[in-house]
């Protein structure tokens, strides 16, 4: 059976050194053509698509606040704005950019995500992130954040703070959802007889109320290629398992940790993440250069791509249903794995030769999405 | 000795969802799918056109408290689209309307950085202000805005934007590998703007674009918006398409401008024009009518009149009198999402029924005669000859063309009128500058 392959797209790579590697076009960080570039690797191994990082602040190794340091990649482009300039130029791979919810408006974020989905016919997705930094807050000066950092977790008014941004971010992915709805997809009628260009009975207030915000809709955006783009979100915690998202990428550390994590994650597609060096000395070369060993919250794998084959079957058998791959360095390790990985994967009837779907729900096998709105039912 | 003539700027508008847009045409295409926008964009990059323009829309307009359905609607967002359209053209600038009082500075800030990296420099953003708590319904912060505040938001927040895209020096980014430095400060990008709308501190994430700043652009027609423009924008869309009240409005506006320690030439005065060719004059008059009546239809008519009386008229023949009775004066106006269009209501009645007493005129042709005629109608050769005169006799310094038709309709325009502009060597036969500051001739920031 056959897995699901996606890559992380960020700055240089995961590896905070990733920029300092002789491979690497550090220059070239914000510039149209080094995410052209990436996307079209991915493209070209078939992988069903690409993550974009974001954030709403600057880089830091701390969550506390910023780090200091000039010595990593700081500053990126918005992750929205990279899959549309890249999506008229590519025909099939998948473009999930990273948007927050935390400070921005549903409205917004449902009618970009949709034009996304426009241009690129079909083949938008979005990692829906949460934002608990109070330094990202004070971008918006419209909340104040406690500042914390993992030593603080466990403690009750923390937990609170992180279930009511979760509960904010489920409102959020709500309230896209149902805008993406708010037209039926024959809503359009452009009736000469009665001078009609819509059916305003097929247009749908969504009347969303909730604690953070109310949305009261239609969308301004006609329902988009695929009616409801592929909703995502990185968890390291069962309350993303009620974000109502389509599918999940946790963080397993071995085979029998993700059949745990997939049997709590479902009904969500799940798809693992794993740091991948392709290359047995790149890490410790890098660690070397940045005066400390990389740790990651996901799985780190280096060595071959015939180990990492191995590994991605294992997990696979224990139920993970695809892996986003973080290359620890970009472009080498993007290559590697559409050079390497992806023969090794085919070889073993694990990985698709061509693609057999044009959108995105078609690579990952999800079915044509219903419209909660629609009073008639589409009959083929 | 000759002296340089005057260029002409040239800017297309996507067209939008009003009644302008004919959508009952044979040759009326999808208004949402991106190869509508494609070919519209790469239109305009073969007549060498400075920039494309979309507006942009927040919540659907509603008329006796119902979804408006007699017009186009339904678009998308659009820095979303020109970051699409950069990978498909090369030289035209993209810009876009984004209202200031449903975004947030540092975001918006941001994603117009974004795209001024994407396009390689050719950025631009109409600045537009919202009061009403009609479209507030669709944002987290509602209709807070009293509308006397409308430009001092819009301000506040263009400020700040600028003070944002200004952190980040532009030899910021080393990505020395050699020194281990890729920034040549650590945490760069600090930022501390405390205003009367806008608190916000911390550190911006784009480094600084390759226009320094993105275009400014501006649309307002009020006192404090043409002083907003005088001040801060780089170009204005302005409603004055005759030559005279053109002329007046370019003398004022450019004339406010000394004020601010800016020279005339730095702020682009852009009309928006719609324009009807034809082989003779009287083969362009009368394809002009034919479109009108595309564009007013029975129900439109009927609908453009309930927004002056302000009052259900749908038991009224559209090709029947005016009603007998005046406009309604009432603040809670029956439409919803659109501007306000008339000042004062019981005047502007009272000269429709003159006309239409005077020309025999029903309620579809009289709407017809008084709403929206075109700007240029006439042969290529006198459209030409027209936008060259108002350009050089300082009504205008360019103008941003509205097609009726989507996508084809700048197509005869860029075919068979700026091929004269450009023997009248007020119009570039090729682009010379990679930007949109550069195409307009101004300064990069």
């Amino acid at each position: 059976m056959s897995l699901h392959l996606a890559v992380a797209l960020d700055g240089a790579g995961w590896h905070p050194a990733a920029w300092r590697d002789p491979s690497a076009r550090p220059g070239e960080l914000f510039s149209p053509e080094y995410w052209l570039d990436l996307v079209r690797i991915a493209e070209r191994g078939k992988l069903d698509f690409v993550t974009i990082e974001d954030s709403l602040g600057l880089q830091s190794g701390r969550y506390d606040g910023l780090d200091g340091r000039a010595d990593h990649v700081k500053g990126r482009l918005d992750a929205l704005l990279i899959a549309a300039r890249v999506a008229p130029v590519t025909t099939h791979i998948g473009l999930v950019p990273t948007v927050t919810v935390t400070h921005t408006e549903p409205f917004h974020v449902s009618t970009q995500l949709a034009t996304l989905d426009y241009l690129s016919t079909g083949r938008a997705g979005w990692r829906a992130q949460v934002s608990g930094r109070a330094g990202e807050a004070a971008h918006f000066g419209h909340r104040t954040f406690p500042a914390f950092d993992p030593a603080t977790l466990a403690e009750p008014a923390v937990q609170a703070f992180i279930a009511e941004l979760f509960a904010e971010a489920a409102d959020h992915i709500e309230v896209v959802r149902r805008l993406w709805d708010s037209w039926e997809d024959d809503a359009e009628i452009r009736d000469v007889a009665t001078g009609r260009f819509v059916d305003r009975d097929k247009l749908h207030y969504i009347d969303f109320t909730g604690e953070r915000f109310s949305v009261k809709g239609p969308s301004i955006t006609p329902r988009p290629p695929q009616g409801q783009p592929v909703v995502t979100a990185l968890t390291h915690t069962p309350l993303g398992y009620r974000l109502g998202v389509d599918l999940l990428y946790v963080t397993p550390a071995s085979a029998q940790d993700a059949a745990a994590l997939v049997a709590a994650a479902r009904p969500a597609r799940v798809f693992a993440d794993v740091v991948v060096f392709l290359d047995p000395d790149r890490k410790a070369r890098l660690d070397e250069l940045d005066g400390a060993s990389y740790t990651s919250d996901a799985h780190i794998y280096v060595g071959d791509a015939a180990g990492l084959a191995e590994l991605l079957l294992s997990w696979h058998d224990a139920g993970v249903d695809g892996f986003r791959l973080r290359p620890g360095v970009l472009p080498a390790d993007l290559t590697a794995v559409v050079e390497d990985l992806v023969p090794l994967l085919r070889a073993r009837g694990a990985f698709r030769t061509d693609y057999t779907a044009t959108t995105l729900r078609g690579h990952l096998g999800l079915p044509a999405a219903l419209n909660r709105y629609a009073r008639t039912e589409v009959t083929a | 000795m000759t002296s340089q003539k005057k260029q002409v700027v040239l800017a297309a508008h996507f067209p939008g969802v009003n009644n302008t847009t004919v959508w009952s045409d044979p040759a009326s295409g999808s208004q949402i799918a991106f190869e509508s926008f494609r070919r519209f964009a790469q239109t305009a990059e073969r007549g060498r056109f400075d920039f494309f323009f979309l507006a942009e829309g927040l919540r659907l307009r509603e008329q006796r408290g119902r979804i408006h359905d007699l017009d186009v609607v339904g678009r998308p967002d659009a820095l979303t689209v020109l970051a699409g359209l950069a990978a498909v053209t090369t030289h035209l600038g993209l810009t876009g309307t984004v209202n200031a009082t449903f975004n947030e500075p540092y975001e918006l800030a941001r994603k117009l950085a974004s795209l001024d990296h994407l396009s390689g420099g050719r950025a631009g953003w109409n600045v537009v202000t919202s009061s009403d708590a009609f479209t507030g319904e669709n944002f987290r912060r509602g209709g807070y805005l009293d509308r006397a505040d409308r430009y001092t938001r819009a301000a506040e927040v263009l400020h700040t934007a600028r003070e944002l895209w200004d952190t980040w020096p532009s030899d910021e980014v080393l990505a020395d590998r050699v020194a281990g430095t890729f920034t040549r400060h650590a945490d760069p990008g600090a930022f501390v703007h405390s205003g009367q709308h806008v608190g916000i501190e911390g550190h911006f994430t784009v480094p600084r674009t390759p226009q320094g700043r993105p275009l400014i652009i501006q649309a307002g027609d009020s006192d404090p918006g043409r002083e907003f423009a005088a001040r801060d924008a780089d170009a204005i869309f302005s409603r004055h398409g005759t030559l005279e009240s053109g002329k007046a409005f370019y003398a004022d506006v450019k004339g406010r401008m000394a004020r601010h320690g800016r020279h005339p030439d730095e702020l682009k005065i852009l009309p928006a024009s719609t324009f009807v060719l034809g082989d003779s004059a009287a083969d362009a008059a009368e394809k002009a009518h034919h479109i009108r009546r595309q564009q007013v239809s029975p129900q439109t008519a009927i609908l453009l009149l309930e927004q002056l009386w302000n009052k259900d008229l749908s038991d009224h023949d559209p090709e029947g009198p005016l009603p007998a009775f005046d406009p309604v004066l009432d603040d809670d106006s029956i439409i919803k999402g659109r501007a306000r269009l008339f000042d004062d209501p019981l005047a502007t009645a009272a000269q429709w029924r003159a006309l239409a007493d005077e020309k025999q005129l029903g309620i579809r042709d009289l709407i017809i005669e008084v709403t929206g005629r075109q700007t240029f109608i006439g042969t290529p050769g006198t459209v030409a000859a027209t936008i060259d005169e108002f350009v050089q006799s300082d009504a205008a310094d360019g103008f941003i063309l509205v097609p009726h038709i989507v996508p084809g309709g700048l197509d005869e325009f860029v075919d068979q009128v700026v091929p004269l502009l450009q023997e009248r060597g007020v119009h570039r036969t090729d682009y010379t500058t990679t930007t949109l500051r550069g195409h307009l001739g101004l300064q990069h920031e």
